[in-house]
C-alpha cells in the first residue's frame, strides 16, 4: 500500500519536474517539432484506418439495431454521439498509447540502460529537459488534433456507408447527427477528454520508460507498461469525465 | 535543409488536425443553428412544461423562429418558459398562442406559435397570453379510462329505471 502511494507520489513529482523542465529555448522547441513529427504526424494513418473502421462499424451495427425499431433515420444521431463523446477520445488515446506511447517507453528505457542519461546529466544538462519535455509536449499537442482526424474519419466513413451501402436517406442523416451534437457538450468535451487523455498518457509514457531498470528487461517492462497502465488510465479517467462533465 | 521534410509534415499534420477540428465544428455540430442576428425575449406560462428542455426550438408553421432560453417555475407552480425570437420572423400579433407540441410520437419537445390577428405586434418582454400545456401521455390515458368507466356507469344508470 504505502509503495503504491510513493509510486503516486512520484507520479506527481514527475510531472511537476516536467512542466519545470519546459524552457520554450529553441533548441527545446526544435526537438518538440521532431518528436510531433515521430509521435503525431506518424499516427495519422493508424488513427485515420482506425477511425474509418470505427465509424463503418458503428453505422452497420447500429442501423441493424434501429432499424428494428424502425428508427433509422436516427444514425446519425448515434454514430455521431458514441463518436464525439466517447469512443473518438478513447480510441484514439488507446491507440496513441500502443503506437506513440511504447515507443517512447522504449526509446527511454533503452537511453536509460544504455547510461545515455546519466552521461547527460553529468554533462550538467537535465536529461529531463533535453529528452523527456520534447515528447510530453509533442503527445499533449497530438492527442487532441489526432482525436480530431478520428472522429473526422469515422463520421465520413459511417456516412459513406450509411448512404451508398444502406441507402439512408443523406438529408436525414446530417440533419439528426447536426440537430444532436452540441458544440459546447459534445464538441467541446470530446477535445476536453483528449487533452486530458494526451497528458495522462505522456506522462504515464515517459514516467516509466524514464524510470526504467537499466537493464534489457528494464526496458521491455518499461514499453509494456506503458501500453497496459496508459490503456488502463484512459478508461478510468473516461469514467471520471463522463461521470463528471455530462 | 535535412530539417525541412520533418517540418513540412508537422506542419502538414497540425494543418490536417486543425482542418478536422474546424470541418467537424460546422459540419456536424448545431453551431450553425444558433441564432443569428437580432432577437427579442417574450415569456409565456404553461400550467405543465412536459419534458420541454432549454434551446429547444420555437416553430411557427414548422419553420424554427427562435429557441427557448429558460425554463423556470414561477410563484403561482406554473411553467415560466423564455422565448428567444428571431427579429427576422417579423412582427407577431400580440395575441399570438403558444402551444408546446412534440414532433414525432416520441420525438423531442417543441413550442409551435400561431399567429393571431391583433394589429399590436408582440414586444420584447411581453407575455404570450394563450397557452396550451404539453400533452402527458399518463393523463391522456388516466382521462380516457375514466371517461370510458363513466361512459359504462352512465349507461349502466340510464339503463336502470328502464327497467
Amino acid at each position: 500500500m504505502r509503495d503504491r502511494l510513493a509510486a503516486l507520489g512520484a507520479f506527481g513529482l514527475f510531472l511537476l519536474r516536467i512542466l519545470g523542465a519546459i524552457r520554450m529555448t529553441r533548441p527545446q522547441l526544435r526537438d518538440t517539432v521532431r518528436q510531433i513529427h515521430v509521435i503525431g504526424a506518424r499516427s495519422v494513418p493508424i488513427i485515420a484506418v482506425g477511425g474509418a473502421f470505427v465509424g463503418l462499424v458503428m453505422t452497420l451495427q447500429g442501423y441493424r439495431t434501429l432499424v428494428t425499431f424502425g428508427a433509422g433515420n436516427a444514425l446519425g444521431t448515434m454514430l455521431s454521439l458514441t463518436v464525439f463523446r466517447e469512443l473518438g477520445p478513447v480510441l484514439t488515446a488507446i491507440l496513441f498509447c500502443g503506437r506513440a506511447g511504447s515507443a517512447m517507453a522504449a526509446e527511454l528505457g533503452l537511453m536509460r540502460a544504455t547510461d545515455q542519461i546519466t552521461s547527460l546529466s553529468m554533462m550538467a544538462i537535465d536529461p529531463v529537459a533535453k529528452v523527456v519535455v520534447p515528447r510530453f509536449l509533442a503527445a499533449v499537442i497530438s492527442v487532441p488534433l489526432l482525436t480530431a482526424v478520428f472522429i473526422c474519419f469515422s463520421i465520413v466513413a459511417g456516412w459513406i456507408q450509411a448512404e451508398f451501402l444502406l441507402g439512408v436517406d443523406p438529408g436525414y442523416f446530417w440533419a439528426s447527427l447536426q440537430s444532436s451534437v452540441d458544440l459546447r457538450q459534445d464538441y467541446g468535451q470530446a477535445f476536453v477528454k483528449a487533452s486530458v487523455f494526451g497528458v495522462f498518457c505522456a506522462l504515464i509514457a515517459t514516467h516509466v520508460g524514464y524510470h526504467a531498470r537499466p537493464t534489457p528487461e528494464g526496458t521491455s517492462i518499461a514499453t509494456t507498461q506503458s501500453v497496459v497502465y496508459g490503456s488502463l488510465m484512459v478508461l478510468f479517467l473516461d469514467f471520471l469525465l463522463s461521470a463528471t462533465l455530462y | 535543409m535535412a530539417g525541412s521534410k520533418t517540418e513540412w509534415s508537422v506542419g502538414a499534420f497540425i494543418l490536417m488536425g486543425f482542418a478536422c477540428a474546424l470541418v467537424l465544428a460546422f459540419a456536424s455540430t448545431n453551431s450553425g443553428e444558433r441564432l443569428g442576428g437580432d432577437s427579442y425575449r417574450v415569456t409565456a406560462r404553461f400550467t405543465n412544461a412536459g419534458d420541454l428542455k432549454a434551446r429547444a426550438p420555437v416553430k411557427i408553421a414548422g419553420v424554427k423562429v427562435g429557441e427557448i432560453e429558460s425554463i423556470t417555475l414561477d410563484p403561482n407552480f406554473d411553467a415560466l418558459v423564455t422565448l428567444r425570437l428571431s427579429q427576422a420572423a417579423g412582427e407577431l400579433p400580440a395575441d399570438t398562442g403558444a402551444a408546446i407540441f412534440t414532433s414525432g410520437l416520441l420525438g423531442e419537445r417543441y413550442i409551435g406559435l400561431s399567429p393571431g390577428g391583433d394589429p399590436e405586434p408582440l414586444k420584447d418582454g411581453d407575455e404570450i397570453l394563450l397557452t396550451q400545456p404539453a400533452v402527458v401521455l399518463e393523463q391522456l390515458i388516466g382521462k380516457f379510462l375514466f371517461n370510458a368507466d363513466s361512459a359504462r356507469a352512465g349507461d349502466a344508470s340510464e339503463a336502470a329505471p328502464a327497467r
